[in-house]
């Protein structure tokens, strides 16, 4: 499993270079970003751009991150492609998390607040 | 005489191209690794007669119902087989699946919104829940569900409609 921490002022960036997050891979990645995430920050933004498929696997993976996160840290996700924002609509847990469109306005964003 | 032959061969063989992509048969062993595969090749086989969001659900609720089998089914031990068919129809994807592990839980297919009700309770966002979505994704998106046990086996069936093309 391919991911890659960034940071970008106050905020991590966590890029997952897999085009799933499914039953296969769900706790290597819950492993991963508990590694990648130790760094200190306000918040991290998962950029799953290049993930196609998530499963229920993945999505309580990806909720499992943000409770081991808070309250340090905030999780929020950005540039969702239609097949994963479907499932976090279908399961209405895209209520519980901060959804940004592009990682571009996750990072503007994360700029104001810090300004 | 000969010509006619080659004709007829050449008739068969367009028959077959053409049905072949309506039937997919695989069977595997119960892990999640396995699993990928087997949703790679039934990808594969038939994204060109879905849209892309028909494709999407297809998978998922296809992954859903093969990792509850690995995991609650075969309990992770990693052994026993799960064959998944599939043929597609005029009314959408017809998918079987079947397997020897331990029964499906009834409850498992009982559609409940509130506790007390029997079946599963959908999980809450507000709590923050880390799984038991498998199975209302599995009733939201499939039609038709039915299941049987027999002889040890489990025997799962569900519809996925597709748009008239």
């Amino acid at each position: 499993m391919q991911l890659e921490a960034e940071p970008h002022g106050g905020t991590l960036v966590v890029h997952v270079n897999e085009s799933r997050i499914d039953a296969a891979v769900a706790i290597r990645f819950k492993d991963l970003m508990r590694d990648l995430t130790a760094p200190p920050a306000d918040r991290v933004v998962l950029d799953l751009s290049l993930v196609e498929f998530l499963d229920s696997s993945g999505l309580g993976a990806v909720v499992a991150v943000m409770k081991s996160l808070s309250p340090e840290k905030r999780l929020e996700l950005a540039a969702l492609t239609p097949n994963v924002a479907r499932v976090f609509r279908l399961t209405r847990m895209d209520g519980v998390f901060r959804i940004h469109e592009t990682l571009d306005s996750a990072l503007c964003e994360g700029a104001r607040d810090a300004g | 005489m000969l010509a006619e032959r080659k004709t007829e061969k050449v008739q068969i063989q367009r028959m077959l191209q053409r049905a072949e992509p309506r039937i997919f048969h695989y069977q595997f062993v119960a892990d999640p690794l396995s699993v990928r595969y087997a949703l790679r090749a039934a990808m594969a086989r038939f994204l060109r007669q879905m849209t892309e969001t028909e494709a999407g659900t297809l998978e998922l609720i296809l992954a859903e119902v093969l990792n509850n089998i690995v995991e609650h089914g075969y309990e992770n031990s990693g052994e026993g087989s799960i064959t998944l068919s599939i043929v597609r129809d005029r009314r959408g994807m017809n998918c079987a699946v079947s397997d020897d592990g331990t029964a499906l839980p009834l409850e498992c297919l009982l559609h409940s919104e509130s506790e007390g009700a029997g079946g599963h309770v959908r999980p809450d966002p507000g709590k923050l829940p880390e799984g038991g979505f498998g199975w209302f994704l599995i009733r939201d998106l499939a039609e038709e569900l039915g299941y049987r046990r027999e002889n040890g086996h489990n025997l799962l069936a569900f519809r996925l409609p597709l748009e008239p093309a």
